[in-house]
């Protein structure tokens, strides 16, 4: 089912809003940095895995969600969170550490919640799957709308959860997608060196699912697989492991100048949004004028949030003790 | 099994456990049927509840938890699993967060090697970091301890490896009244909770004669035991005997032993680490003056030390004579019934422990 001019542009959309956001980030996370680098100094501390280049695969993949759908992010979630709907203020707040943000600065990047469009993270490779199939069970057992899907990159089909978790799937037929993002790298290690088989996608066969992979970081084709792994899912024909071909444009984290990737596997880096911007263009979903407007309202909105973040008050210290247990 | 490990004077009457085994109106049940009895409560009445684990829908578990429960609610509440701890643990805590109170049966406390990032990097944390905007209302029952020569990789107690993470309630009831209302707590509390029973309290078959101070009259009707509150099972004057799980029956054992020879033990059942009721603790201690900690964990950082702080903190004057800890020592469980019944905390270990003092 191809997606019709006003999906394509809301995808737009996003993809530019999260751009503009990990670009603000990444403008705010140097400050202090320099001249000696430090994790912990300046604005923005921790660790930042912004997610350049793979904004197609969120956009796409949020494109077909509804409100009752779980949607499960890793360590790299600014994308995911964006597309899906996750406040953009309160989550501008988080990462600088506020008390406004949307665990009042108790998550920060990699531990991203927000309840309200059910959207979580976990920062520990592949384990948000079993999560997720859980939330998936939750769903049918009370006979409720939704599934549920987990995001995760192609180096983390290695790790024991995944086995585990996808054959929980398997046997259960839960209404969960697994989205493996292949960006190519696990931190410096090349897909080629890391994983025994071309495609991950090839895996879900030994599982009883259904493996697809999406080639060419395309919004419009990620939206049409996302929506194929979706209508099964919804239909009870159980899981589909997703595996999209998108590009890693930074290091894996900020502060890593990716001098490994050489040579050919340059070829692989290249920027989505220039291509879908020209595409929709030429296809005449949108003029320049509109893409240049766009792209104004997003920035600005954008800009607000994270002035917002910047601006917000942090925590007392002693909301560190707050809420470890629900009850005492 | 040594009778030194399996048998308990009893603190019940010798005919508890026949009336159990023979008549169908008796309530004094064991720990395991209990905690069963509870559950199966809390299933009847709370849709959300389920439960999952290895061989639980067939077999009923490891420990007749869930002994009849598979033929009652069926299989989507009965819940068999594959032998992948980490994923279906990390499954239940999902489905807590999406709004169910899954019961999972881990059969070997020894496995949280293979699913330990579920249980502390998630189940524990995933409140925490969303600033409680998601709730993991999830019971992870396990059982714990040796005991049965079955050696270092199924006899642990791991009750500190538990405790030490913030975000996880650990309770360990040690008779049957406890284990069937804080069963009922521990599926209606809104945190995570472990749920450790030691295999030779819970009154299994496979364990040997069932230790007769476990076994206790059961009320028919649902109730809880709230967390964070020790039982004082024994009272004395001239020490204090904190135990946890299976070594609160062997305190007990040895306070009969003591008072034969003249010194007054106080047995303290602690019943729930997190919360510790360390009032509770020091209010004991004060009144002996005299502290030993029996855990069958291992002894270097663990309960045994957090209890002896918890007095130390609060008033070191109270204490007559420097605290003894009753541990394993810090070695794996050995496998021949020599070598492990040298490393466990039994009563003969204990009652010298107390004799020492004086």
């Amino acid at each position: 089912m191809s997606a019709n001019n006003s999906t394509r542009i809301e995808m737009y959309r996003v993809i530019v809003r999260s751009r503009h956001f990990d670009d603000r980030l990444t403008e705010q996370y140097w400050v202090d940095k320099t001249p000696i680098f430090a994790f912990g100094k300046g604005p923005l501390p921790g660790e930042l895995h912004t997610s350049h280049g793979q904004e197609p695969v969120a956009a796409g993949l949020c494109s077909v969600l509804s409100a009752d759908d779980f949607l499960v992010a890793a360590h790299r979630p600014h994308h995911m969170a964006i597309a899906r709907g996750v406040d953009l203020d309160k989550m501008a707040a988080e990462l600088f550490g506020k008390k406004a943000g949307l665990s009042g600065g108790r998550g920060g990047h990699m531990h991203v919640y927000d309840a309200s469009v059910n959207f979580s993270s976990s920062g520990i490779i592949a384990e948000g799957m079993g999560p997720a199939a859980g939330m998936a069970l939750a769903r049918r057992m009370q006979g409720k709308p939704g599934i549920a899907v987990s995001v995760i990159g192609d180096a983390a089909a290695n790790q024991g959860a995944f086995h585990e978790v996808l054959n929980l799937v398997g046997i259960y037929k839960l209404p969960m997608i697994t989205v493996i993002e292949d960006n190519k790298w696990g931190v410096t290690t090349h897909k080629s060196a890391s994983t025994a088989i071309e495609r991950n996608s090839d895996r879900a066969a030994a599982y009883g699912l259904v493996g697809e992979y999406v080639a060419g970081n395309d919004a419009d084709l990620i939206r049409e697989a996302c929506q194929r792994a979706v209508d099964r899912a919804r239909n009870g024909e159980g899981g589909t492991v997703l595996e999209i071909e998108t590009a890693r444009l930074r290091g894996h984290f900020m502060g890593d100048p990716a001098s490994y990737i050489t040579g050919d596997r340059k070829d692989f880096q290249v920027d989505p949004i220039p291509l879908y911007r020209a595409k929709l263009i030429a296809e005449g979903v949108m003029s320049e004028e509109q893409a240049a407007a766009i792209e104004a309202e997003e920035k600005a909105r954008v800009d607000k949030a994270i002035q917002f973040g910047l601006d917000a008050p942090y925590p007392a210290p002693e909301e560190a003790l707050e809420h470890v247990f629900k009850s005492a | 099994m040594s009778n030194d490990q399996a048998t308990s004077t009893a603190d019940v009457p010798a005919s508890a456990f026949d009336d159990l085994t023979q008549s169908a109106s008796s309530r004094v049940m064991t720990c395991a049927r209990a905690q069963r009895e509870a559950l199966e409560w809390e299933m009847t009445h709370d849709k959300s509840v389920f439960m999952l684990g290895e061989d639980v829908y067939g077999m009923g578990g490891v420990f007749g938890t869930a002994d009849g429960l598979g033929a009652k609610f069926g299989k989507e509440r009965i819940l068999d699993t594959p032998i992948s701890e980490t994923g279906f643990i990390g499954m239940a805590a999902g489905a807590a967060i999406a709004g169910m109170r899954p019961v999972i049966e881990l059969a070997y406390v020894d496995f949280i090697g293979v699913c330990y990032n579920a249980i502390v990097n998630y189940a524990a944390k995933t409140r925490y970091m969303s600033g409680g905007q998601l709730n993991v209302p999830m019971v992870l029952l396990t059982g714990t301890g040796g005991g049965y020569n079955n050696a270092a990789q199924h006899s642990q107690c791991l009750h500190a490896t538990l405790a030490h993470m913030p975000g996880v309630k650990v309770v360990c009831p040690t008779n049957a009244y406890d284990a069937k209302g804080m069963m009922h707590q521990a599926i209606r509390d809104d945190d995570f909770v472990v749920y450790l029973m030691h295999k030779g309290a819970a009154g299994v078959g496979w364990m040997g004669p069932t230790v007769k101070t476990t076994l206790a009259e059961v009320p028919q009707n649902d109730y809880t035991v709230p967390f964070g509150k020790v039982k004082v099972y024994r009272e004395g004057t001239d020490v204090t005997i904190v135990g946890v799980g299976l070594s609160v029956h062997h305190a007990l054992e040895a306070a009969e032993e003591l008072a034969k020879e003249g010194i007054s033990a106080e047995v303290v059942d602690l019943r729930s680490l997190v919360p510790l009721d360390r009032d509770g603790i020091m209010e004991s201690v004060s009144k002996t003056g005299r502290l030993i900690v029996a855990d069958e964990d291992y002894m270097s950082y663990g309960v045994s030390g957090e209890v002896i702080a918890s007095v130390v903190e609060r008033d070191p004057t109270v204490l007559k004579a420097p605290p003894s800890r009753v541990c394993v020592p810090d070695v794996p469980i050995p496998y021949s019934r020599a070598l492990e019944n040298y490393v466990l905390p039994l009563t003969g270990r204990i009652a010298d422990a107390a004799r020492s003092f004086f």
